[in-house]
């Protein structure tokens, strides 16, 4: 191997790497959320900087490059958005298509006030998005995508962030997101629903506490708050489909990452802390039987009304 | 533990990663292999593909990818329309292929000089893709990285030159892999690699001893 191509570091972690444009930091690393919190705590940096060391140094990108991909990903998110509260196209089974334009009409009458009502609206709406087979990114999951950028938007559009910050909040995200896709899962096929639309609303509730300023310590504990209460959720779309429930699931999901940020923001802790939440989500996932993930062989999917949609789709 | 974009993107066409994105991606990759433009493509779908592929628009995703387009392309949508257009000639059949992965597609290609490509090839979760299989030489291939592929005679030596040429050009090789039908008869070799050979050293395989065929696929 030719001299000074890449540290000792480097090379124990991601082999012969031929690139130079690597920076010479020793590597950044973190398995759990407790110890992506305490890197951070420790660098008096918030998550998403740790988050985007790492990435530079581990795919030997410069940060530039990194930070506009995300910019991309963000931008793409705001369209889907737009096009998602317009939207009134139905699906390619007919099954969804039109209701995000609905709630956000609605958006003013409601119980739960404008902002958390756009926000479902949006999660919605993206979903839709997906479902007409539109331009989407997968947030972890193609099924999960509206949750993180409806939450991220809605609190965009109330105090008035630059997309700067925004950009910044999805590396928190992805962050979030890199930890709980080593140690649980994000397949709805392995996991069941809470490891995608699960692991989404922890990757928001810990973005939105950062963006309001929360420690990295209170990152950890909105992912808790919010893993918990979508902890056990099953993957059982009616004819396979990535629609019922995912597409209206995406809205409840986005309220459970800010009501779980807001909790955390209001001071409220988290018994079990993060990590173990996140063990508990796995152990969960394993427990669960085949038919209620993402096989279509249980739980709604196997429905009387489900089964005749079925019929009438494939025959 | 995976990186920030496979988290946080890709940014793709649904409604599903596996069954959309990665149906793209194994369009492509026929498209890839066969090297030249299609005119026509037999599919058969096997297990949760034959089931639900209309719902998820896998026949779209799949016609898409062998016109060439990305994973993000707005276009396939459009793609049997647009495919029909162009004059491509394109038929779908489910089937059952036992014990062969739920996402399974099966893609005969014929190109304009007269070429002909078979590729099996699932979508494994995500959008990720195994090639399994290339004009019946068993494969393992996932389009992550570029790959050289030989078609040469199964005998002594063939492997250190070309591992040769590509030592001389510092092209460092991250997965390899032989395979053959019968001894002393044809054999297939793949090379998934760090970065995208240049033609000079495609070309110079091909110029190998023994060697028939030398092409390269980029990562996709």
């Amino acid at each position: 191997m030719p001299a000074g191509r890449c540290s000792a570091v480097c090379l124990c972690h991601s082999g012969y790497l031929r690139s130079t444009r690597g920076d010479k930091e020793s590597m950044v690393n973190f398995n759990t959320i407790g110890e992506l919190a305490a890197l951070a705590a420790e660098a008096q940096q918030p998550i998403h900087e740790i988050v985007i060391q790492r990435e530079c140094h581990v795919s030997q990108t410069p940060r530039n490059e990194i930070m506009e991909s995300m910019g991309q990903n963000w931008a793409t998110m705001k369209a889907s958005i737009e096009r998602g509260i317009s939207n009134t196209e139905k699906s390619l089974s007919g099954l969804t298509g039109g209701d995000a334009k609905k709630l956000f009409a609605y958006r003013r009458q409601g119980y739960m006030g404008e902002q958390v009502l756009a926000a479902a609206a949006y999660a919605v709406g993206i979903s839709e998005v997906n479902a007409v087979m539109g331009r989407i990114v997968a947030c972890p999951t193609a099924g999960s995508c509206g949750i993180v950028p409806a939450a991220l938007y809605a609190a965009q559009q109330e105090r008035k962030l630059t997309d700067e910050q925004m950009v910044r909040a999805l590396f928190t995200a992805a962050g979030i997101g890199m930890v709980i896709d080593q140690n649980a899962s994000i397949a709805g096929a392995e996991g069941g629903c809470q490891a995608e639309c699960g692991t989404a609303a922890g990757m928001a509730a810990g973005a939105l506490v950062e963006l309001a300023g929360g420690t990295p310590a209170q990152v950890g504990n909105a992912v808790a708050l919010a893993i918990k209460n979508l902890l056990g959720l099953v993957c059982d779309p009616v004819a396979g489909l990535v629609e019922v429930p995912c597409v209206k699931r995406n809205g409840f999901a986005a309220i459970v990452a800010m009501l779980a940020a807001d909790m955390t923001l209001a001071g409220i802790d988290s018994v079990i802390p993060v990590d173990e939440v996140i063990d508990a989500m796995n152990r969960i996932g394993k427990a669960l039987p085949k038919s209620l993930r993402e096989t279509s062989e249980g739980g709604l999917a196997v429905t009387k009304t489900a089964q005749a949609i079925e019929q009438k789709l494939y025959g | 533990m995976h990186g920030v974009f496979d988290i946080v993107g890709p940014i793709m066409i649904g409604p599903s990663s596996s069954h959309t994105a990665g149906a793209v991606r194994l369009g492509l990759m026929a498209r890839k292999i066969l090297g030249e433009e299609p005119v026509k493509a037999e599919i058969n779908l096997h297990g949760s593909f034959a089931r639900t592929y209309r719902g998820h628009g896998t026949d779209k995703a799949l016609i898409g990818g062998i016109l060439g387009f990305a994973p993000e392309d707005e276009r396939i949508r459009e793609a049997l329309h647009i495919a029909r257009n162009k004059g491509l000639d394109f038929s779908f059949q489910t089937v059952n292929l036992e014990e062969a992965h739920p996402n399974t597609a099966v893609i005969f290609l014929t190109g304009q000089s007269g070429r002909m490509a078979r590729v099996t090839g699932a979508s494994v979760g995500g959008g990720n893709i195994v090639i399994s299989n290339i004009d019946g030489y068993k494969v393992e291939l996932t389009g992550q990285y570029p790959a050289l592929i030989t078609i040469h005679h199964d005998c002594p030596g063939v492997i250190t030159k070309v591992t040769q040429i590509l030592a001389h050009a510092e092209v460092n090789i991250a997965f390899m892999r032989v395979s053959r039908q019968n001894r002393g008869e044809t054999a297939m070799m793949i090379m998934e690699l760090d970065e995208q050979p240049a033609p000079e050293v495609i070309a110079e395989c091909q110029q190998a001893a023994a060697v028939q065929y030398a092409f390269a696929i980029p990562a996709i």
